[in-house]
């Protein structure tokens, strides 16, 4: 069902790596917390492949299995966002201005 | 190619979001970013696949975003480290649950789309019941038993390792039912990794897992064939090593030790980690409150060290009270803030945030530690393995080695607690013996509002008035 080949994928998995590595550098200990809890978010991502199960699945048993898996997805990342928007929102420096 | 379009601008995005979210100024707007991009990636895959399956999709959203609005709007900011793991978990049961549905998709499945399968259910399934057994952990639902940390249980997660690669094997081999066994055991390995490790370690743990649902994405990726899934999770996989290697810095840890060595303070005979009256204590000097802020009206320059109890104890606005009650008589206050004050690195400074207090205050170890000769008070509040003297000069103590802040240093220390009680690591705290140093026994927040009434007692906060 893929139409790309593994050589391509191969090398998308380790440009994305590098870039995930450099992006990372430096992070003010202040941010460890929401760092973690945004990236835990992004990484529901997976809701992609949930999407596509649900598109090409072929009956309803399969469809479900689908929703099932998006519902765990979209839970990771609606809740990984709003809660580390929550977070952040706290932030101020001194004299109030965020 | 409506889908390309928008799939390069959502790994544009992601990548600006995660680079943005390592700095303050940028942080809230960058979070905002990667929510967009993960949104424009269902839309372009929503224009290219059609809409077919829409009451499953919106079922999904119903009921999935629906708990995870409600629980991001409600969790209290001291269970942050749980409710990551939480997440986190679900994310790799959305991998597993994936990958084991791709297989009942019609059509031939090549090497390739076995492999992926077999990574993605492999890391999605350990992912999910690791990350539920640290949750567990850090809400106290579960204990670390002592059997776990037996040399037995090396053995018992090798065999489990060695069943599930056998089953691998099977699955590759035109044999699909050798997914549930592996399922099974993956799940049960992700128990037998995270159950022996203790409750201080957990946030390494899971930076790890977090890092590890990255990586199942990423297989999910292959599964479907989607690039963009690829980069994404390449890209959160590498990020969550990065900052466990931090995690692991700042507590002085290396990666091996937290994830192989057992519970840190188990060997010492503290067993569970369970939280036993130090019965050991020589010179304890305690203090009334009185007292303390008789020190406090004389001082010219103050550090706080708040620690994960003064969260429990709900005391954060009471102490920003005090402080600026402090500030206001023109003594100098800070707050020295631990890499991993609270139960996760930098949750204390989300926990100060919350009771408004300016993030340019809360200083770092390394900066404030040189500070401590010339600092008149130092007051610990719920604070305990990370102001522990023994760290630096006792080769004996399990946690030597770790960096603390040297509040040893300071003229005198006020400790706030409200017990002898050992801290998280099960480990007594020389600090509380020292000359200088004396107990304010009491619950925190009890304590700082008692210092607040003596305070004002004293005439501070009317100064101003009385100068006049």
């Amino acid at each position: 069902m893929s139409d790309f080949s593994l050589n391509e994928a191969l090398w998308v998995l380790l440009l994305g790596s590098l870039l995930g590595f450099e992006l990372i550098g430096k992070v003010p200990p202040t941010l460890h917390t929401p760092l973690m809890s945004g990236a835990n978010a992004i990484s529901g991502i997976t809701l992609l492949a949930a999407l596509a199960l649900i598109g090409q699945a072929p009956s309803p048993p399969l469809q479900a299995l689908g929703a099932v898996a998006l519902g765990f997805a979209l839970f990771n990342v609606i809740g990984g966002f709003l809660v580390t928007d929550r977070m952040l929102a706290m932030f101020r420096r001194r004299g109030g201005a965020a | 190619m409506n889908q390309l379009l928008l799939d390069l601008s959502a790994v544009l995005l992601l990548a600006l979001g995660l680079r943005g979210l390592a700095k303050l100024r940028t942080a809230r707007m960058a979070n905002g970013l990667a929510a967009l991009a993960i949104g424009l990636a269902v839309v372009g895959l929503l224009v290219s696949q059609g809409l077919a399956g829409w009451p499953w999709m919106l079922g999904g959203l119903a009921v999935g975003g629906g708990i995870g609005v409600v629980l991001a709007l409600r969790v209290p900011m001291t269970a942050m480290p749980e409710t990551v793991a939480l997440f986190n978990g679900c994310g790799g049961m959305a991998s597993l649950l994936v990958a084991l549905g791709a297989v009942g998709l019609p059509g031939p499945m090549g090497l390739l789309a076995t492999v992926s399968v077999l990574a993605s259910v492999l890391v999605g399934s350990i992912t999910f019941s690791g990350s539920l057994v640290a949750m567990a952990k850090l809400q106290e639902w579960l204990d670390t038993p002592a059997w776990t940390q037996r040399q037995a249980r090396h053995a018992v997660n090798i065999t489990l390792a060695v069943a599930c690669l056998a089953c691998c094997v099977v699955v590759v081999q035109g044999q699909p039912w050798g997914l549930a066994p592996l399922t099974l055991l993956a799940l049960l390995l992700g128990i037998g990794l995270t159950l022996p490790i203790g409750g201080a370690d957990m946030p390494v743990v899971i930076s790890l897992l977090n890092s590890y649902s990255g990586v199942a994405a990423a297989a999910a990726g292959f599964v479907v064939g989607s690039a963009l899934l690829i980069v994404a999770g390449a890209m959160v996989g590498a990020a969550g090593l990065i900052l466990t290697q931090v995690m692991c810095t700042a507590m002085n840890r290396s990666l091996t030790s937290v994830l192989f060595g057992g519970a840190l303070g188990a060997s010492a005979g503290a067993g569970t980690g369970e939280k036993k009256e130090a019965e050991s204590y020589g010179r304890i000097t305690s203090c009334s409150a009185e007292e303390c802020a008789m020190a406090l009206e004389q001082a010219e320059r103050v550090v706080f060290v708040p620690g994960y109890g003064l969260a429990v104890a709900q005391a954060q606005h009471s102490l920003r009270e005090l402080a600026r009650l402090l500030e206001g008589h023109g003594v100098e206050v800070s707050y020295a803030i631990h890499p991993v004050a609270g139960r996760m690195p930098g949750h204390m400074n989300v926990l100060l945030a919350e009771a408004d207090v300016p993030y340019d205050q809360l200083v770092e170890m390394d900066v404030i530690n040189p500070e401590f000769p010339r600092t008149d008070v130092v007051i610990v509040l719920g604070a305990n393995d990370v102001v522990n003297p023994q760290a630096k000069n006792d080769p004996s103590s399990p946690l030597f080695g770790m960096p603390v802040l040297e509040v040893d240093q300071a003229r005198s220390v006020y400790v706030v607690k409200r017990g002898l009680g050992a801290g998280y690591a099960g480990i007594k705290n020389g600090l509380f013996e020292l000359p200088q140093t004396a107990m304010v026994f009491g619950d925190a927040k009890a304590v700082l509002n008692g210092l607040i009434t003596e305070l004002r007692g004293l005439g501070v906060g009317k100064k101003a008035l009385a100068a006049v």
